[in-house]
């Protein structure tokens, strides 16, 4: 149990910032850079902690609990999330409503730091966030359902730990089921962690924007605190889709843990990927991309259901 | 029992003092709030005693001259409603002594206190009432002195419609409830609950009539979808402690009717089950979705309420809808969730509409576009809105998430055991629940960034002060039970259980879901997030870099000032022009910029009720309409009217004289 607890912690602590340097690079190499070091993120985080910090003067403490409660929530919803075979270290029947809402806390927080330094352009990130992640959640819940029919289990770590043990005989009864909530499960993972098509992590300053508007005042520890824990929403939200689509159990216990982290590389290049081939979409268009989402999803319920 | 008698018998009789004391205002102030504080103390210590005792207890006195039995009756289901309602009379008669204070011309005292402690009293006898016709004598008293509270600033013209809206409203649902009690009496023979057990035997149409009465009758007070019409005029009108009271506890009276009525009727088939729920996810998202519209706080929170009431019923549906499939152990997950969240709204909705009348006390406005800036001016009444707000949102840890979690169990377990159609039912529920959840997430994180956060919109939110403690300790109280019941929701779930036990009788599994392990995973999972906070907190404490304070960046516009800052309209404005404008078609008026140097621009958009406007209104006109040709009937002349009595009593008389 607690060495379980231990490798999970330390598995997203220290893989987790590594994912974002990973789909820089591939951006970068596909565009034909030479982009930034892989372990850049590590190193502004590292810089960042150590700097000092502009507060505005309308700020609260709301405006300081944003990037606590941001970081503070992806490493309890990891423990609810088995990563690969590596089995959740809290699991109970339930724990995905858990898993949604925690995450329903962070952007809670999150948009209110926004509103609270009174800027206008932050007002508009934190409306877009609230609005779109409100069509996001739905496509998490249905994956879930699917998921939770084929295992036959209300927690996270049952229902991945059945698609292991059972991988191949659930082949045939599910058909296209899997492939299409992981599809779903993959763009909702490109949605709230504010990836290319939904929105574009390297551009500050455009009317456009969503996530990024909301962080534009903080700095130092606290910019360092929304880096890391954006990092590891990614991470957790990208094991999601990963143990969907990898259900490889060795008995070997490192090497899961490789495996594993081979799985999320290869996540996070194809993320990459995905941000090289696509241009951002129009704002009005968002909204339709992701209820379009729920119907796949939706669709790939009925079908199980049949 | 005893206690609970003293309890009553000091609201009414405070009442009643300060009602005779009218003529010294501060001398009616003293008795009306210190006998409101009493009779919610000992109500409270009525309800533990009770609880301690166990046994359900009766009292009755028949009355022949009045024709009724003055019967009461506390048993599980009456003390869970008792509860709260103590919990908030005492919260709100507290609030109201400092929020009175500023607003109140004189004389007014006597009549807000007589009708608050009046209020009070009779939701209590409300929920122990054990005999028809005297359930329906309290029930009336409730809906009238709510009505006087309600317009308690009668020299509003606004204030005067909504009072009239909701009186009307109160009063059709009573003519259901009549109805009602008047059936099951002839059924049974006798007004006494203690004789509509016989009711359980009834051909089930007769059994569908008075389930479809006693819904709509129960619902009007409650607030169910399509019959809330009244309560987003009402909350804002009246002032916000009453609010609290009303929307807290009174409309949650609606819901108690239901459930009394669900124990005395035989097991409804699939389809009544199925009834409640769909009326419930459809005022769920038709509440939340008008909420998020609302630019004054009060009708915000006020459509929260029909969205919370819509979530209850939700919960009973579905639970009514298991066990008529025979799946009882979903049905005790949804009725534990709904019993649970009965409490948890009382508790949180109380809570933010004490906030929002401490921020209207000092900024004068409900408007939230003129709030904002709130939070660094009033830092503990903000706080004290946050935490509502999170509750309210349903986001661990506290205590919204709960029962929002059984009621999500229930679902997800009906989609995962049962087959086919019933399957895609309960999954597309959990999906709008979800986009409920996310709506929810909108209205809040809008009312707190709005009204609380960023700089102030106009002069009074710029000089406000922090509520006087009065005002603060209630709020303060209903905080911590919010916290404590998210933290350990096994405190609560016992007596859930046990209500559960009473509603959904053989099923013998409610104990069970009390003390479940995931339960206890969840508390600590909880706890863990705030030791995980804290830590993080503390550990940027330690490592505290320097920190400057300056204006926030204006993106390089140097005149920034606050009308710049983000409305209210302009946050909804996102997800109800691109989400919800089919089904609430928002007015919007727009002056796009023209030309090469634009001049003023503008951009108004406002949600009014449908359900109102283009159902209840059209109604009730083309009634007025037809009901004018009655008007001859009343000519005004004595002989005319004696003509009237002596065909009536011919008639009268002929029916009983023929033998039919």
């Amino acid at each position: 149990m607690l060495t379980r607890l231990l490798l999970h912690l330390l598995l997203l602590l220290v893989v987790a910032p590594l994912l974002p340097g990973i789909i820089t690079r591939t951006k970068a190499v596909i565009s034909g850079r030479q982009g930034a070091p892989l372990l850049q993120l590590y190193r502004d985080i590292w810089k960042l902690l150590r700097k000092g910090m502009v507060l505005s003067t309308t700020t609260t403490w709301v405006f300081r609990a944003g990037p606590v409660v941001g970081l503070a929530v992806p490493i309890l919803a990891a423990l609810l999330l088995p990563f690969g075979a590596i089995g959740a270290p809290l699991s109970f029947s339930g724990d995905l409503i858990l898993f949604v809402y925690l995450f329903g806390l962070a952007r809670f927080f999150t948009v209110l730091a926004a509103m609270d330094t009174g800027s206008s352009f932050e007002g508009m990130g934190a409306a877009r966030e609230v609005t779109f992640s409100c069509l996001a959640e739905p496509t998490i819940f249905i994956a879930f359902i699917v998921l939770a029919r084929i295992s036959g289990s209300l927690s996270l770590d049952g229902m991945y730990g059945a698609l292991l043990v059972s991988g191949h005989t659930l082949h045939g009864a599910t058909g296209i089921t899997l492939p299409l909530t992981a599809i779903s499960l993959f763009i909702v993972l490109l949605a709230e962690n504010s990836r290319i098509p939904f929105d574009d992590p390297n551009t500050h300053l455009e009317l456009t924007m969503i996530h990024e508007v909301m962080v534009l005042d903080h700095s130092g520890p606290d910019f360092a605190f929304i880096l890391y824990g954006s990092a590891m929403k990614l991470f957790v939200m990208g094991a999601l889709v990963v143990n969907l689509l990898l259900p490889l159990a060795s008995q070997n216990q490192p090497a899961d843990v490789g495996l594993f982290i081979v799985a999320m590389v290869i996540l996070a290049i194809a993320v990459g990927l995905v941000e090289s081939a696509m241009a951002r979409l129009r704002l009005i268009r968002i909204p339709q991309l992701l209820v379009g989402t729920s119907l796949l999803s939706l669709f790939a319920l009925i079908l199980l259901l049949r | 029992m005893d206690i609970l008698f003293v309890s009553l018998a000091l609201l009414v009789g405070g009442g009643f003092l300060s009602l005779a004391l009218g003529w010294s205002s501060k001398l009616s102030r003293l008795a009306g709030m210190w006998s409101g504080v009493a009779g919610g103390v000992v109500g409270l210590w009525a309800c533990i005693d009770l609880v301690r005792a166990g046994a359900s207890q009766t009292f009755a006195i028949p009355w022949p001259t009045a024709g009724i039995t003055i019967a009461l009756h506390v048993d599980t289901l009456a003390l869970f409603f008792l509860a709260p309602i103590f919990l908030l009379t005492l919260a709100c008669a507290v609030y109201a002594t400092s929020y009175l204070h500023a607003t109140t011309r004189g004389g007014q005292y006597a009549y807000h206190w007589f009708f608050f402690n009046l209020l009070a009293a009779s939701m209590a006898l409300v929920v122990i009432a054990a005999n028809g016709l005297f359930f329906l004598v309290a029930w009336e008293i409730m809906a009238l002195s709510s009505f006087f509270l309600v317009t308690y600033d009668y020299a509003n013209e606004e204030v005067r419609r909504a009072g009239w809206l909701y009186l009307i409203a109160t009063h059709c649902g009573t003519v259901f409830l009549f109805m009602f009690f008047l059936l099951c009496a002839g059924q049974c023979g006798s007004f006494d609950f203690v004789a509509f057990t016989a009711l359980k035997t009834l051909p089930q149409t007769m059994t569908m009539l008075l389930f479809g009465l006693a819904l709509i009758g129960f619902g009007t007070k409650a607030g169910l979808f399509p019959l809330h019409v009244w309560l987003p005029d009402a909350h804002p009108a009246a002032p916000s402690h009453v609010s609290a009271l009303m929307s807290g506890v009174m409309i949650k009276t609606g819901i108690y009717g239901i459930m009394r009525m669900l124990t005395w009727l035989a097991p409804l088939p699939a389809w009544g089950g199925a009834v409640i729920f769909t009326l419930g996810i459809i005022g769920a998202l038709f509440g939340i979705a008008m909420a998020a519209g609302q630019t004054d706080i009060k009708r915000s929170l006020a459509f929260s309420s029909v969205e919370n009431i819509g979530i209850i019923f939700l919960g009973i549906g579905v639970s009514l809808f298991a066990s008529a499939i025979g799946q009882p152990a979903i049905a005790v997950l949804a009725m534990t969730g709904a019993m649970l969240h009965i409490w948890n709204h009382a508790l949180f909705k109380g809570l933010l509409f004490l906030g929002a009348g401490s921020l209207i006390h000092a900024t004068t406005t409900r408007e939230l576009s003129l709030m904002g800036g709130l939070l660094r001016r009033m830092p503990i009444t903000g706080s004290l809105v946050i935490a509502g707000s999170l509750a309210i949102c349903a986001l661990p840890p506290l205590n919204g998430f709960v029962s929002e979690w059984f009621i999500y169990l229930g679902l997800l377990k009906m989609g995962q055991v049962s087959s086919g159609s019933i399957a895609l039912l309960a999954m597309l529920l959990v999906v709008f629940l979800a986009l409920v959840g996310g709506l929810v997430l909108i209205t809040f994180s809008r009312l707190v960034g709005i009204a609380l956060l960023g700089e102030p919109r106009c002069p009074e939110a710029a000089s406000a002060h922090e509520a006087h403690w009065t005002m603060l300790t209630p709020m303060a109280v209903l905080m911590a039970c919010c916290l404590l019941f998210g933290l350990y929701p096994a405190l609560v779930l016992r007596t859930v259980s046990r209500v559960v036990d009473l509603l959904l009788p053989g099923s013998h599994l409610a104990a069970a879901v009390g003390q479940g392990e995931p339960l206890s995973s969840m508390g600590r999972l909880a706890t863990l997030l705030l030791v995980c906070i804290t830590t993080l907190v503390m550990l940027r404490w330690q490592r505290a870099a320097k920190v400057r304070r300056m204006p926030t960046w204006g993106c390089g516009f140097p005149l920034v000032n606050t009308r710049m800052a983000y409305t209210a309209g302009g946050y909804a404005e996102l997800a109800q022009r691109s989400l919800l404008c089919v089904c609430l078609q928002p007015k919007v008026a727009i002056a796009p910029p023209v030309g090469l140097f634009p001049q003023a621009s503008r951009l108004t958009m406002a949600a009014h009720d449908l359900m109102f406007s283009r159902f209840f209104q059209p109604l009730f006109r083309h009634v007025a309409d037809r009901a004018i040709t009655c008007r001859g009937l009343q000519a005004g002349l004595l002989h005319i009217y004696i003509l009237y009595i002596f065909i009536a009593t011919a008639l009268l008389l002929g029916l009983v004289l023929l033998p039919l």
